[in-house]
């Protein structure tokens, strides 16, 4: 209803519409401007970028600096682009994100579906999780992963980033599920099913909104993580973040703006498209349970 | 035998007593309402029944089989809740059949069980839609068809009606009521509605503070409240309670009442004589029901029928029945008289007052007297 009448009263009001719009128009290009310059600049000569402007459009598009960026720009000592990062950060984002995404679910689940002694305590404490700087686990889980035998290795990433992750998943679950009404589980319950089919037949299947939340949240976070990366893994196995400011920093000869530009990109593109396929739940998934009912 | 024992149970919550000591017997094929005001232990009993609360101590047994440490689903019990609880994921042949399909009933005896709940509840039409696609009192059904799904020992409903409007929970009212007289089914039943409890109950139990105030059959309830707190709580409009004091005229006890410059004498019931005399001088509260106060013409003649005239102070008609509010001893008294009567406001209008049902009450124990 208040829907409606928010339509209504800018309709009634062609001028504040008119004004609304192109302050919204004036702040997207304002937030689009960057993106613009890193796209022409890659696809300039490095040429063309020393004499043109930072605004001017490309004379002639070239995807040789994306080549470049992707399979044989140096960083460091290495030249082999950022492809081999870029697979590296695969590989320990995916598992990190799903493994963090249903443990989350999980303890949000039993956090308001079988509330014991100490529950809200605990969920107080995994809250101020979401609070620790990531400087100050850097040494503690240094010594973990050497414990563990997981330093400097894909496992130890994925392990630091579930760990980390944890407070903010939990959160997002457990806020959720407390707007689901507890007298499901318990008609569950009566009707025969366990811990297990509870969570899997009757919660989950209600969960994709927040699953969504929680995935994006996830991967945005452990893909441009650069911290931990720099610190818990060296050489090859390095995620691509720590491999973009390598390559980026890396000064030999005539700086490559252009082939920075697309490796800077190319960086971004996952979470983007993360963003673009699942954004339409983002918010939906944010704000339900806010409002009860 | 007793579909369901309930013996000394009390309910803890830290050093709280929540529930002091529960002792009901429900006898098989029973409809049995536990009511009373919000907070009074009703709904963590029936929680308790229904293992999905814990048992600080006593014993609560279904078909004889002491269930304090079985789960839930081993009780042989369904429920039906009063936000329905219906799966969202799942449509409504699912949801009935869910109980089921988890106890691994073979699916053909699932898929006539179905059919037949379905029938008995006239949802057959619906068996295919989501529960975000009912409206509220087909979600009930469907609810309800979950419980009867599994054919259990005990049904236990926890206000099931209260999300419910006015006029389907009336409907809906004498649709439990059918399918238990049909079923013969032992049901235990959580409201705070007590026409729901009046109306459904072969028995009621009145809550309050986690004690049961009064076990008995509705009429007894209604008739012979065991205390002040059952005897205002059931009953619509509520029992007038008036504080007055015993006193003894031609030879018979009971109570004396000012009705503007004039007074009254109301004889209690012969039954009351002998516990009355002793109260002689002393104060009680005495308890007039108001339909036990109507219009002096459409009143029956009976020797406890006495015929006042009184001044009416506020006026309020329901369609059936006129509400009128006049003074005795200073207190307001709600009579319930015929609406052609013609009450109005700030006039004297002719009252019978029946005291066959009068009820007198200690004003400390606030226990019945008699």
């Amino acid at each position: 209803m208040s829907g409606r009448e928010q339509s209504v009263s800018a309709g009634a009001n062609p001028i504040g519409r008119v004004l609304i719009y192109t302050l919204l128009l004036v702040f997207a290009i304002y937030y689009l401007l960057p993106l613009f310059v890193m796209l022409i600049t890659s696809l300039k000569s490095v040429d063309e970028i020393r004499m043109g402007t930072l605004l001017s459009l490309p004379r002639e598009i070239t995807f040789e600096a994306w080549i470049k960026a992707w399979s044989s720009a140096c960083s460091g000592v290495d030249c082999d682009g950022l492809k081999g990062n870029f697979l590296n950060s695969v590989s320990f984002v995916v598992p990190a994100v799903i493994i963090s995404t249903l443990i989350g679910a999980f303890n949000g689940y039993v956090l308001t579906m079988w509330r014991f002694k100490g529950s809200d305590v605990l969920f107080t404490l995994l809250l101020v999780g979401c609070f620790i700087p990531f400087q100050v686990v850097l040494l503690p889980m240094a010594q973990t992963l050497g414990v563990l035998g997981l330093a400097n290795t894909t496992a130890g990433l994925v392990f630091v980033h579930v760990v980390y992750g944890l407070a903010f998943t939990t959160l997002f679950f457990r806020n959720f599920y407390v707007s689901i009404p507890e007298e499901l589980a318990k008609a569950a319950r009566i009707d025969g099913a366990g811990f297990f089919t509870i969570f899997v037949r009757i919660l989950l299947p209600l969960s994709p909104p927040i699953i969504v939340v929680c995935v994006i949240w996830q991967f945005t976070q452990i893909w441009n993580d650069f911290l931990f990366g720099v610190v818990f893994s060296s050489g090859e196995r390095q995620p691509i973040m720590v491999a973009l400011n390598n390559l980026v920093n890396t000064s030999t000869g005539v700086k490559e703006y252009n082939v920075d530009m697309a490796a800077a990109i190319i960086a971004g593109l996952p979470t983007l498209i993360v963003y673009v396929i699942a954004g339409k739940y983002f918010l939906r998934g944010l704000t339900a349970g806010a409002v009860k009912g | 035998m007793s579909a369901l024992s309930i013996r000394n149970v009390v309910k803890r919550f830290g050093p709280v007593e929540v529930l002091k000591g529960i002792d009901i017997e429900v006898a098989d094929g029973e409809f049995l309402i536990l009511v009373g005001p919000s907070g009074c232990g009703k709904s963590t009993l029936l929680n308790m029944i229904a293992g999905l609360d814990t048992i600080s101590s006593g014993e609560i047994a279904i078909a004889n089989r002491v269930v304090n440490d079985l789960p839930p689903k081993d009780r042989d019990i369904a429920m039906v809740f009063q936000s329905y609880a219906l799966y969202p994921n799942m449509s409504v042949r699912e949801n009935i059949s869910f109980g089921l399909k988890i106890r691994k009933v073979p699916a053909a005896q699932q898929h006539e069980t179905v059919a037949r709940v379905a029938k008995t509840l006239q949802i057959e039409h619906l068996l295919d839609r989501m529960p975000s696609q009912l409206s509220g009192g087909q979600r009930q059904r469907v609810a309800m068809g979950r419980a009867l799904a599994r054919a259990p020992a005990l049904f236990l409903f926890d206000e099931p009606l209260s999300n419910l409007d006015a006029k389907l929970r009336v409907e809906m009212r004498t649709e439990i009521k059918l399918l238990h007289e049909r079923l013969k089914a032992t049901i235990v039943y959580v409201t705070h509605d007590q026409i729901e409890a009046m109306t459904l109950g072969d028995r009621i139990a009145v809550m309050k503070d986690g004690v049961v105030r009064q076990l008995d059959v509705p009429q007894a309830v209604y008739d012979h409240p065991a205390d002040l707190f059952v005897a205002g709580f059931i009953g619509s409009p509520s029992m007038n309670f008036i504080r007055c004091t015993v006193s003894e005229h031609g030879r018979a006890f009971g109570v004396r009442l000012r009705e503007g410059t004039d007074t009254v004498f109301f004889a209690a019931p012969q039954p009351l004589q002998g516990a009355l005399r002793e109260w002689a001088g002393k104060e009680v509260i005495l308890g007039i029901r108001p339909e036990q106060i109507t219009d002096a013409a459409s009143s029956v003649e009976a020797t406890a029928v006495i015929k006042r005239e009184a001044n009416v102070e506020v006026v309020q008609p329901t369609g059936p029945d006129t509400l009128v509010l006049i003074r005795l001893n200073d207190t307001p008294v709600t009579c319930r008289i015929h609406p052609e009567a013609h009450a109005r406001p700030g006039h004297k209008t002719a009252l019978a007052f029946d005291l066959a049902k009068l009820v007198f009450f200690d004003p400390q124990s606030e226990k019945r007297i008699g």
